[in-house]
């Protein structure tokens, strides 16, 4: 028996939850809209499918907490609140967009939201991250850090560095492994002797536990409590996040390594209807109410995608700027 | 002003703005118990505390990358990998990260962080720990890059490194450690980054140097000097600010250069220089610009063949006599 979800959150903040994923949702599909037309080049890779990882995991921390992330990142930095319209103009290439045009999809940032960013080398943020907790412990903040990661960052040397770094020194970070199946095209049991990813993490002494990350409810329980821990210990804790991307690995990927029959198994999860079915069912929201939320979200993304369209492209001082103090 | 090695230079640097400034932090392979492979960090744990010196694992990249997180969190990290020869293991965190984070970001952020790593050949360390791996970080742009070749410069370019807020790679040379010289003893002191300076004032010949390079040009000089030749000495300090400026002047004035690197010839920063004065003074040229550098080869062991891989006082001196016998 599932445990009734005023119990656990607000009324308010439960009918949020389905909000943020909905907004994710509605931005991710505009995102392949756009790509499709052109507008939106480079490397694209989208969130759909995992919404409920980003979302639940963000409602579980503090606005003081530092998040990090892979370059499937667009709904981890609009969850924790980057303007939809600014993330829009990014992929664009627009001089309005968040990191003015520089960095696209893969390197979202915005450290007023302690949105340390976007990082497109597997693996890459793990460290940084450390670095980042190393900061707030020394200078004795009551943040922790939040890192973000897929199962193709868990066999690259940063992992297990920043691990035994992260137990040695006591660092306060959580470590999420969205663990989605597939590094581009290779399943986990492929790539990893041990494919039960969160197991790893014994050789560290960091504590772990595994999540179903297509719902949104046990992802925000199963951070909430492990950041608790992060915060009671000073220690490092780790999550793997079980997900699956309802897209390919970016834009560019067919996905024909995955059968229709996995994919259909997954889409019967997905956390969105999933979500709103429990909602329904505990009276938290009607039917109009949840259309209402999507019609919403739907105009917001609407409103970036026309942002991003009229913004200028930066100008040619623009390649100069910014790379040194 | 007090007379002090290139080792002690750097430590009074550390020592100085350890005391300046409390968000300063100093981590890496041996800095804190072991006191530095090099000694450089010798006293800094019985000081300042293992709150502030701290040793860490084994771990190139993420000492790399647990510094770019400190600096992106507000600290001032000054790592040490134990030789630039392990910065091979960190070119990740370098070169993708380090160097890009502020431009990526759109500005949103800077590095205020130190990466300190002894290099360069000539002390019998075989194949895997002589490199002298300056062109590859030259070649990156988003961070700057130190070499000093003396004290002074030791002290005033690290002190300078410190307080910048661009990511700085800061190369030491092995063999100038125990070298002496005169260092301002006013803790203001900075040596400006950008700023190359003639350590030497000629007129027949322009010598662009670099850190240990630097020294072996003087005394080349030195020697030319009882021919009747006089040359003019650069030292670059900095090659991330590169003052082409200064050689460019002197190259122009001389209208002969020899430009002097530790690496490797192929593709070394050499070939840069050499081209910057080529393009900038082609009319005042007496004589093609001449390059001396490190033999193409994986460094050997053996004394006898490793000191001819490295450019050495007689390699210098031959090569000025070319260019001066050489004429357009």
């Amino acid at each position: 028996m599932e445990t009734k979800l005023r119990a656990i959150l607000s009324d308010h903040e439960l009918v949020r939850l389905y909000e943020q994923m909905a907004l994710s949702r509605e931005f991710e599909e505009a995102c392949a809209e756009q790509y499709t037309k052109g507008h939106i080049t480079g490397f694209l890779h989208l969130y759909s499918g995992q919404e409920a990882v980003a979302v639940g995991a963000t409602a579980a921390l503090h606005k003081d907490d530092y998040i990090l992330s892979a370059y499937r990142e667009h709904a981890q930095a609009i969850v924790r609140g980057a303007e939809p319209k600014r993330v829009m103009a990014e992929l664009f290439g627009k001089a309005t967009g968040l990191c003015k045009g520089k960095g696209g999809s893969m390197h979202l940032f915005s450290p007023d939201l302690n949105f340390m960013g976007g990082y497109a080398i597997v693996g890459g943020q793990l460290p940084i991250a450390c670095g980042l907790a190393f900061s707030a412990k020394y200078r004795q903040e009551d943040r922790i850090t939040a890192c973000f990661f897929g199962d193709g960052a868990v066999n690259q040397g940063t992992f297990h560095e920043s691990l035994n770094w992260a137990r040695l020194w006591e660092l306060p970070v959580l470590f999420v492994c969205e663990n989605n199946f597939y590094g581009i095209g290779t399943e986990v049991h492929r790539s990893s002797a041990l494919p039960t990813v969160h197991k790893r993490t014994c050789g560290y002494d960091i504590p772990s536990e595994k999540v179903d990350g297509m719902d949104v409810i046990a992802v925000f329980k199963a951070v909430k409590y492990a950041v608790e821990k992060v915060r009671e210990t000073g220690r490092p804790q780790f999550l793997e996040a079980i997900t699956y991307r309802f897209r390919g690995h970016s834009m560019a990927d067919p996905a024909k390594y995955r059968s229709a029959a996995e994919h259909e198994i997954w889409k019967a999860r997905d956390p969105l209807p999933n979500y709103a079915r429990r909602l329904l069912a505990e009276g938290l929201a009607t039917e109009q109410e949840l259309e209402a939320i999507r019609q919403r979200c739907g105009a917001i993304v609407q409103e970036a995608v026309t942002f991003a369209e009229a913004s200028p492209w930066p100008g040619e001082q623009a390649v100069w700027e910014d790379i040194y103090v | 002003m007090s007379e002090m090695t290139y080792r002690d230079a750097l430590n009074l640097a550390l020592r100085e703005e350890m005391r300046r400034d409390p968000a300063m932090v100093v981590f890496g392979e041996d800095v804190a118990l072991y006191e530095g492979s090099f000694k450089v960090t010798r006293g800094l744990l019985a000081e300042f505390g293992e709150e502030r010196i701290k040793d860490t694992p084994i771990s190139e990249n993420t000492i790399i990358g647990m510094a770019v997180g400190a600096a992106m969190g507000g600290l001032r990290p000054v790592v040490e990998l134990m030789t630039v020869n392990f910065a091979l293991l960190a070119m990740d965190q370098l070169i993708n990260h380090m160097a890009k984070i502020r431009s990526m970001f759109g500005g949103q952020t800077y590095l205020p962080m130190v990466v300190r790593m002894p290099g360069g050949g000539g002390s019998q360390l075989a194949a895997q720990h002589s490199q002298s791996l300056e062109s590859y970080f030259m070649h990156c742009p988003g961070m700057r890059i130190a070499y000093p070749a003396t004290p002074a410069d030791a002290k005033g370019l690290l002190k300078s490194a410190i307080r910048d807020n661009n990511p700085v790679v800061f190369l030491e040379h092995e063999l100038l450690y125990n070298s002496k010289g005169e260092v301002p003893d006013d803790p203001e002191f900075l040596a400006p980054f950008g700023r190359a300076n003639v350590v030497r004032a000629g007129a027949d010949v322009t010598i662009v140097a670099y850190a240990r390079m630097t020294v072996l040009a003087l005394q080349a000089a030195g020697e030319l000097e009882k021919e009747g030749i006089s040359c003019e000495v650069i030292d670059l300090r900095t090659l991330n600010p590169l003052d082409a400026e200064t050689f460019i002047a002197s190259a122009r004035k001389t209208g002969r250069a020899v430009v002097v690197e530790e690496c490797w010839r192929s593709a070394g920063l050499g070939g840069d220089l050499a081209h910057r004065i080529h393009e900038a003074c082609f009319d005042s040229l007496l004589a093609p610009v001449k390059r001396v550098a490190g033999l193409d080869v994986p460094m050997p062991y053996s004394r006898e063949i490793e000191k001819l891989c490295i450019p050495r006082v007689e390699t210098i001196v031959s090569a000025v006599r070319d260019v001066l016998a050489a004429s357009v």
